[in-house]
């Protein structure tokens, strides 16, 4: 029979390939999902632009086959903001951790998110620091130890989805990489929603979250995954914060429309400038 | 090419620094700003945000300084010419992304109009104490361009230049002004469109097949594409090779840090721009730049008014240095003096380069004012002595 | 592709061995249980996993989904029995 293809290669550049993700890592699962839900949207794939900041999620921009953007540490989301803004025909998603995107990138996250900023934002949450070793993060739960925290974690740590509900966000949802079909349909969701959309991806970091706190390995987590999680379509974002091994609330919790930025960008300068107003669709210069 | 002349504001006019600047980014093709608010260079900002609209432009306020600065070059790469303006403290927060630009090549203007420091320091007076900054200010080895005008015409026309520059080496460009250049007014002629040379940006040609991000001809600037045209290009602040590839190997880093530095170096002929006046019997050349060129011109007409054979050298590139000029200078004259506001920086170079053939003698200030022009006049006449 | 009693498998998987890190997801999650992993290694010393069940392949391509690694995927055999579907057979 003729040459099968894995679905997932004609968006990744292989000859980057191995990546540099370790065994059990969930990751490249959540690059699968992606790669699914760009073949579910049949969006035009020459106007899919993907940002990323740094760390090993940081690193999914390298790996796949699109414009895409490796900036600096936490800034994804503002690069992305001057993208999106020049060129409003791109489908931009930013593919980021939790700690880019929510300590160093966390100024950027609530603004984008209170702008709506017309953005996709994937979150892989980790709980940790990965690419330097395994420090405390703003997600890292109550008495987990890390390598910066030897005697467990004992600040609080953030609600991501109640967070970015509270800055304004328009679609959010939590999904763990055991749930590929439900997190490539969210994604798929976001990509048609216009406005700024935060997607929370659960994911193992068997190397440095799990085996420090005696977790076991990536396929361990993966099986916690499967038994805590509780969807729970339209949960209050107050009510599902994370403690460590406890049960995870998954499923989108907001969905609801309100005019992105330049929607009111347009319409505030179109009411005062009248005539004089020139909307341009993209900002090319020669 | 030249300048698009829906932007150009043709006529003559009576602008401070500040609001010149916004001109002359308007005039250059700039249709993006993203700034965050600082005393003295905010009014360049709040020009652009009153007349981009009207233009076909966006403004936008970011959240800080590292958002203003990495905005830019995301609407860089999706087809905008774009620039920040800033000041001191500002500027140190962007020293990230300044570095950014230089690895990644992102063509782009950063205006810094400076004050007293070091941190808040003076907001509201000025200083010339970044200028090390603008060279060195991000980690790591790279080259960049930066250009001090002296006044509100200058202010025009250098911003022009500086995205000129952006677009010609692919590289970011410090407009370096000062507090007192950025808030005095004076007549500024903005010339016809046609008048006006624009540097177009170096867009590829090839089809994607063939494209590669970093591959460079003969002159060390490889071409761009912007994101959506189908290139499916990837670009990284980590060492990559031709492909943008990121390569963790000691050739690929000498290979890529040294283009970077070698790109500006060896055009520096032809970037360090400058104007002299009667250095070529002179005893004494002082050599100044911004704001304290204008004083030094008093101190220095002073001395010729005694007899004094003083020359003028005016930085208006400050980086690169003109190296080859000063090396001819310091042949035959007996003595450079170099007032700057600050505690030394320019005249490092110039010590530098003088190499011991003539003495060089710095007159600093801490900033807060500019100089008297009888405590230039005292140097010029103890180096002519 | 016949399996243990002459049945047509409705779908097959594909693996990439020396891309396999042995994290063993696509052993756990195939609803069918398809797969384990194989006592052999490959060349980084990581077992792979194997097909121990071909019959009972639907080609769900779940195992696609998890692999982080991009070293499998299912997909559906087509069946000769059936109507061909042109469509389909070269969406593939």
């Amino acid at each position: 029979m003729s040459e099968v293809r894995n679905p997932v290669e004609p968006f990744l550049r292989m000859d980057r390939m191995p990546h540099i993700w370790c065994p059990g890592c969930g990751i490249g699962t959540t690059v699968n999902c992606f790669t699914r839900a760009l073949i579910e949207s049949k969006v035009d794939l020459d106007h899919v632009t993907i940002v990323s900041g740094i760390g090993c999620t940081g690193r999914v921009a390298g790996y796949v086959k699109l414009d895409s953007f490796h900036t600096t540490h936490g800034r994804a989301i503002p690069f992305a903001t001057g993208l999106k803004l020049a060129n409003p025909k791109l489908n931009v998603i930013v593919y980021s951790g939790d700690g880019d995107l929510s300590a160093i990138g966390g100024n950027h996250l609530i603004h984008a998110a209170r702008r709506n900023i017309d953005l996709k934002i994937v979150c892989v949450n980790n709980l940790i620091y990965a690419m330097t070793g395994g420090q405390t993060a703003p997600t890292t739960p109550n008495d987990a130890v890390t390598s910066t925290a030897p005697y467990g974690s004992y600040e609080p740590a953030f609600n991501l989805p109640h967070l970015v509900e509270a800055a304004g966000a328009v679609y959010v949802a939590r999904w763990t990489t055991y749930h590929v079909r439900q997190l490539a349909r969210s994604m798929q969701e976001a990509f048609a929603k216009k406005g700024f959309s935060f997607i929370e991806v659960l994911s193992p970091c068997p190397t440095l979250y799990q085996r420090r706190n005696k977790l076991g390995d990536g396929l361990e987590t993966m099986k916690y995954y499967k038994e805590k999680s509780k969807v729970r379509n339209g949960a209050p974002t107050s009510e599902v914060g994370l403690t460590m091994q406890g049960e995870i609330i998954v499923g989108k919790f907001v969905d609801r429309d309100r005019p992105d930025y330049r929607e009111l960008m347009r319409h505030r300068l179109a009411e005062t400038l009248g005539d004089r107003y020139v909307e341009c669709e993209e900002l090319v210069c020669s | 090419m030249h300048a698009d002349p829906r932007g150009v504001l043709t006529g003559v006019h009576f602008l401070d620094g500040d609001h010149a600047c916004c001109e002359g980014a308007l005039t250059a093709g700039a249709r993006f700003a993203s700034g965050y608010p600082i005393t003295p260079s905010t009014e360049v900002v709040e020009r652009f945000a009153a007349r981009v609209p009207t233009l076909g432009g966006i403004f936008i306020q970011m959240e800080d300084e590292l958002a203003a600065s990495i905005a830019l070059q995301g609407a860089v790469w999706g087809g905008a010419k774009a620039f920040t303006v800033t000041s001191g403290p500002g500027f140190s927060l962007m020293m990230e992304h300044i570095g950014y630009a230089a690895m990644t090549e992102t063509p782009c203007v950063f205006v810094n109009v400076q004050r007293g420091g070091p941190s808040t320091g003076l907001p509201t007076l000025p200083a010339q104490a970044d200028m090390m900054q603008a060279r060195w200010g991000s980690h790591g080895d790279y080259g960049i361009i930066a250009l001090c005008p002296n006044s509100p015409q200058e202010c025009f026309d250098l911003t022009i230049q500086a995205f000129n520059f952006a677009e010609q080496f692919r590289v970011p460009v410090m407009l370096m002004m000062d507090e007192v250049v950025g808030h005095m007014t004076e007549k500024v002629v903005i010339p016809p469109a046609e008048q006006i040379e624009i540097f177009p940006r170096r867009h590829t040609s090839k089809p994607p097949a063939d494209y590669l991000p970093y591959e460079t001809n003969g002159d060390m600037v490889p071409e761009m594409a912007h994101a959506g045209e189908g290139y499916k290009f990837h670009i990284t602040g980590l060492t990559h090779d031709e492909r943008g590839y990121p390569v963790m190997t000691v050739p690929a880093q000498d290979k890529l840090v040294r283009r970077l530095q070698q790109k500006i170096e060896r055009a520096a002929d032809e970037i360090a721009l400058y104007e002299e006046e009667k250095v070529d019997d002179a005893e004494v050349v002082v050599v100044s730049y911004g704001i304290t060129s204008r004083v030094a011109q008093r101190a220095i007409e002073l001395a010729r008014a005694q007899g004094r054979r003083v020359g003028k050298f005016r930085l208006i590139t400050a980086w690169p240095f003109p190296e080859h000029r000063i090396r001819q200078l310091a042949q035959r004259t007996k003595a450079f003096v170099v007032p700057e506001l600050n505690l030394g920086q320019m005249v490092r170079e110039v010590e530098r380069l003088a190499g011991g053939l003539s003495r060089v003698l710095p007159v600093s200030h801490a900033g807060g004012g500019v100089h008297r022009p009888e405590d230039i006049l005292q140097a010029i006449l103890e180096a002519a002595s | 592709m016949r399996g243990k009693w002459g049945i047509m498998a409705k779908g097959a998987v594909k693996i990439v061995v020396e891309r396999c890190k042995a994290c063993g997801f696509c052993v756990e999650f195939c609803p069918t249980k398809v797969l384990a992993l194989s006592s052999a290694f490959n060349s980084k010393g990581y077992h792979p996993p194997h097909v121990v069940a071909t019959e009972k392949c639907s080609g769900c391509d779940l195992c696609g989904m998890y692999c982080p690694d991009f070293a499998i995927f299912g997909y559906r055999q087509p069946q000769p029995q059936a109507t061909p579907n042109k469509e389909t057979a070269d969406a593939r």
